[in-house]
This record gives C-alpha cells, sequence and structure tokens, in this order.
C-alpha cells in the first residue's frame, strides 16, 4: 500500500536530534508551547516575534527546510481566510487605511487568529515531521493518555492505509470496466462505490484487528517497539528549553500588557 | 482432557468444539481433533466449511462450546494470563499477509509479536534475527513490507508468527497467491520447521507435498481423517466435499499409503 503507515506526507524522515528525541519529551513540549503562544496577549506584537524565532531555531536543528514547512501548513488556509475578513465585518473604532475603513478590534482580532494558529501549527508540524506516528503512539501512552485515546490513534493508524488502498483498487477495477476517468464522470463512480469502500475498509479492518490479536496485541502498543527509549532527564530538560524560554516571553508580556 | 500426548507442548486437542456464528449461521459443530508434537497436519476443505473459522479458535481469538487445549493448557477466555500464553503457543499465518503486516519496516514487524509478550532491547533484537533468518528474509529486514513480492510479503508474515516461539503454526492458505517458485521455497521452510504445523488450504498437491496426514471438514465437521495419499486417492470421498485434484493429477492410494 502506498506510503506506509508511517512513511506519512506529514513525517519527514531524518535523524537530526529533534528526530532522535523521546516521543514524550516532544509531546509535552509542543502543548506547553502552545500554551504560552496562546495564553499570550495579541497586543504583544514583539512576543510573537520571539516564538517565531524559537520556532525558526527547532525547525533548524530538525533539519526542516521552511519551504516544506509552509507547504503543508497551508492547511491552515481558510482560517486566514476568516482572520483577513474579521478588520472588515467587526464592530467597535475603525481606522482608514488606503482608502478602506477597517475594524481596530477586527484587525486585532484577525492578527490574534492568525499569529496564534499559525505557531501553534508551525510547532505540531515540527512534532509529527521528526515524530512517527507510532513514536506518538508510545508517547502519549508514556504521558499516562487515557488508553481509549491511543487505541483509537492505532486504529487511525491501520485503517488509514487500508481506506487508501482500497479505493485505489476499486479505481482501478472502475476504469478496466471503461469508468472515464474524468473528475466530474468520476464523482459519480466515486460515490457509488462509497458504501462498498466502506464495507471492504471495515471488513478488512477487522482481519488486521484479527491478525494483531492472534500476535498478542492487547490494545497497548508493546513497548519494546518503540525506536527511542523512554526520555532521559537531558532529553526532558532539552525539549524543556523550548517552552521554557516561550514562557519566559509569554510572562513578560502579560507583565508589560 | 485426554492423557498422554496432550500435556506435551505443541500437541493440540479439540473436543465438541461448536461455534455459531452471531447471524445464527451454524459454522462449527462440534470437531473433535488430536495432533501429536512435530505432526504436520493439513486441514482441507471447500470455501465456507468453516477452516478459517477453526484456526481462529486454536488462539481463542473465537471461542464457542467445547474444549481447545494446546500443549496441556486449556483455552480459557475469561484467563487473560492464560490467553497470552495460548497465543504464544499458537501462531496464525492469515491468508493474505497484507492483512498481517501493518508497521513500517519488516523488522519492525515481526518484532511486533515477541514485543507484545514484553521482549525488548537485545533479546527482541536476536527473535526478529532469528525469525528473519528462519525465512531467508534476513537482508530485506529495513524495507517496507509494501515494496516486498507477495511472496517475501508472506514469509515476513511467517517470520512475524516465527518470533514468538510458537508451538502449534497455523498456516491459512499458505500456497495461495504464490507463483511456482514462491510456493517451492515456502514449502522448503516449512518442512524444516522444528514445530507442529496445521495447514488451512483446499491445495490438494501442497497438502499432499507437506503434510503425511490430512483431515477433511465440511459443514462445520470433520469428516475424514486419514494419511493424505489415501484421502487424496478416493476421488469419490473428495468430491463428495467439493474437493478435487487439478486436472490431470491423480494419486495412487497403494504407492501413497
Amino acid at each position: 500500500m502506498a506510503g506506509g503507515h508511517d512513511a506519512h506526507v506529514l513525517y519527514r524522515p531524518g535523524s537530526s536530534p529533534m528526530h532522535r528525541l523521546a516521543p514524550e519529551a516532544k509531546l509535552a513540549a509542543t502543548v506547553a508551547f502552545t500554551v504560552a503562544v496562546v495564553s499570550t496577549p495579541r497586543e504583544a506584537f514583539w512576543a510573537f516575534g520571539g516564538y517565531a524565532v524559537l520556532v525558526g531555531l527547532v525547525a533548524a536543528v530538525a533539519r526542516i527546510p521552511p519551504g516544506w514547512l509552509a507547504r503543508r501548513a497551508a492547511i491552515e488556509l481558510p482560517f486566514v481566510a476568516l482572520a483577513f475578513a474579521l478588520p472588515f465585518l467587526a464592530a467597535g473604532p475603525r481606522v482608514d487605511w488606503a482608502g478602506l475603513s477597517l475594524s481596530v478590534d477586527g484587525l486585532l482580532g484577525g492578527w490574534n487568529i492568525l499569529a496564534k494558529a499559525t505557531l501553534g501549527l508551525l510547532a505540531s508540524l515540527l512534532l509529527v515531521g521528526t515524530t512517527t506516528v507510532r513514536d506518538l503512539i508510545v508517547g502519549l501512552d508514556r504521558l499516562r493518555c487515557p488508553a481509549p485515546l491511543t487505541q483509537i490513534a492505532t486504529f487511525m493508524l491501520r485503517y488509514l492505509d487500508v481506506l487508501v488502498g482500497e479505493s485505489r483498487r476499486m479505481r482501478v477495477a472502475r476504469l478496466a470496466r471503461g469508468d472515464d476517468p474524468r473528475f466530474l464522470w468520476q464523482v459519480r463512480g466515486f460515490a457509488a462505490g462509497l458504501g462498498a469502500l466502506f464495507l471492504r475498509a471495515y471488513e478488512r479492518g477487522e482481519r488486521v484487528w484479527l491478525a494483531m490479536r492472534a500476535r498478542g496485541w492487547t490494545g497497548r502498543m508493546p513497548a519494546g517497539l518503540s525506536a527511542t527509549g523512554v526520555a532521559t532527564a537531558r532529553q526532558w530538560s532539552a525539549a524543556a528549553s523550548v517552552p521554557a524560554v516561550a514562557a519566559a516571553v509569554a510572562i513578560a508580556a502579560v507583565v508589560t500588557a | 482432557m485426554t492423557g498422554g500426548t496432550s500435556h506435551q507442548p505443541g500437541s493440540l486437542v479439540l473436543r465438541g468444539v461448536r461455534y455459531t456464528y452471531p447471524d445464527g449461521q451454524p459454522a462449527l459443530s462440534g470437531v473433535d481433533l488430536t495432533m501429536a508434537p512435530g505432526e504436520r497436519v493439513a486441514l482441507l476443505g471447500p470455501n465456507g466449511a468453516g477452516k478459517t473459522t477453526l484456526a481462529l479458535h486454536l488462539a481463542g481469538i473465537l471461542t464457542g462450546e467445547g474444549t481447545v487445549t494446546v500443549g496441556g493448557l486449556t483455552v480459557d477466555p475469561a484467563d487473560r494470563a492464560g490467553l497470552a500464553e495460548i497465543r504464544r503457543r499458537v501462531g496464525i499465518v492469515f491468508q493474505d499477509p497484507d492483512d498481517q503486516l501493518f508497521l513500517p519496516t519488516v523488522a519492525e514487524d515481526v518484532a511486533f509479536g515477541p514485543a507484545n509478550l514484553g521482549l525488548r532491547g537485545e533479546q527482541l533484537r536476536s527473535r526478529v534475527d532469528g525469525a528473519l533468518a528462519a525465512v531467508g528474509m534476513a537482508e530485506h529486514r529495513d524495507r517496507a513490507p509494501h515494496h516486498l513480492s507477495f511472496g517475501q510479503k508472506r514469509r515476513v508474515a511467517v517470520a512475524g508468527v516465527l518470533a514468538m516461539h510458537p508451538e502449534l503454526l497455523v498456516l491459512d492458505e499458505p500456497s495461495s497467491n504464490l507463483d511456482p517458485a514462491a510456493r517451492r521455497e515456502l514449502a522448503q521452510i516449512v518442512a524444516g520447521l522444528p514445530v507442529t504445523v496445521l495447514m488451512v488450504t483446499h491445495d490438494l498437491p501442497y497438502a499432499y507435498q507437506l503434510c503425511p496426514r490430512s483431515v477433511i471438514i465440511d459443514a462445520g465437521r470433520i469428516v475424514a481423517d486419514g494419511p493424505t495419499g489415501e484421502l487424496l486417492g478416493d476421488a469419490e470421498l473428495l468430491a463428495r466435499h467439493r474437493l478435487e485434484l487439478p486436472y490431470g493429477f491423480s494419486v495412487s492410494p497403494s504407492v501413497a499409503a
């Protein structure tokens, strides 16, 4: 099946210090960094600049090129549209800029969404770009994340490829029987095949699950499988440096605001 | 429980195994079967005879009425530790290797079973190396399973089960979709394994090649049990249960027996 489970589009194989860091440390650092960013007052523009520098530094350590990050950050575009609409739509005092009447509150609100969402997204991209899905699940497990959540994540890992593989095979079978591959025509065949796709994916998922249980799977990813060991004190402190700086920036921003 | 061989590692005893699908359709209607340690037995039967359902009972994945005893340990769905031990003793190689291989590299997938048994580090690595060497796939350890040929995938699936050091190996349609060379290679691997083998198939020449003894299952019941050559020489018996040798083949009962 194309891609494989861990060769997902968001993962960038490598051996940088970020890649080698234990997943639980990376997860905790990402969450802490995001909390610091979100709790920063929106008027503290300099603070967001500081966060951006931090993200850039981490990306450099992870050897992830800016272009790669930018392409994957495109997922954010719908929110950007909302951020750009706010200055026109929001109420309150207005400023005139280039002949347009813009709401001050809307401008700040739009900036708030844009800056915080972008920083949070970039931090998440750096996490998943350097951590395989399997290690993410192991990390969640080690952080004592409730088992049902990690199980759902494991099932996603299993079903994603199943769905992609099944739909590709069904498409090839449709084409072989003379289905017109042009976009609009394809939609009809695809829609008709959706129900069948669901059933086939479900049945295959069942068989994969049976096979996992036959090899002793009990609902948790076995610890021995993780490529990275449990986080050492050094790894924890290395990972903590980023959110620690972010927290310092956030506190400074709150105090000066 | 019977005495004698039933306590030896690798032995299998089924007594009155019955199972009904959730929709009320009977799948197994009282199966009795005894296998001695190290024996290789073919389980023959037409599609829908209950072969795969029976295989799932051996590892306690499905449980109905009756008893399944592997090396003296009886399957009890309420006994979690016992069930884990049963699944270590009974290794099932599923018909479709794509159902079984779900981790990003061959070595990791082979490690899944032993890691579930709690092995890690060097011990885990030596299990994986040993199992991959046993199926001649050691040089492919870091490849992605979906880049392998079908025959190689099946060998990896066998390795994934061998890595758990099973006493009883259950092969579900091991020869399906294999080209002649892959078929022969797999036969050589299976013939060289020091474990009890139950081979579920309707590939009669393959059963004849590998298993001195065969049982025929039809409509959820064992209808014949004897030396493979004798059963395959009885064209009428085969025809009654929707089995037949490929065109142009025949087994003379007197020669085979």
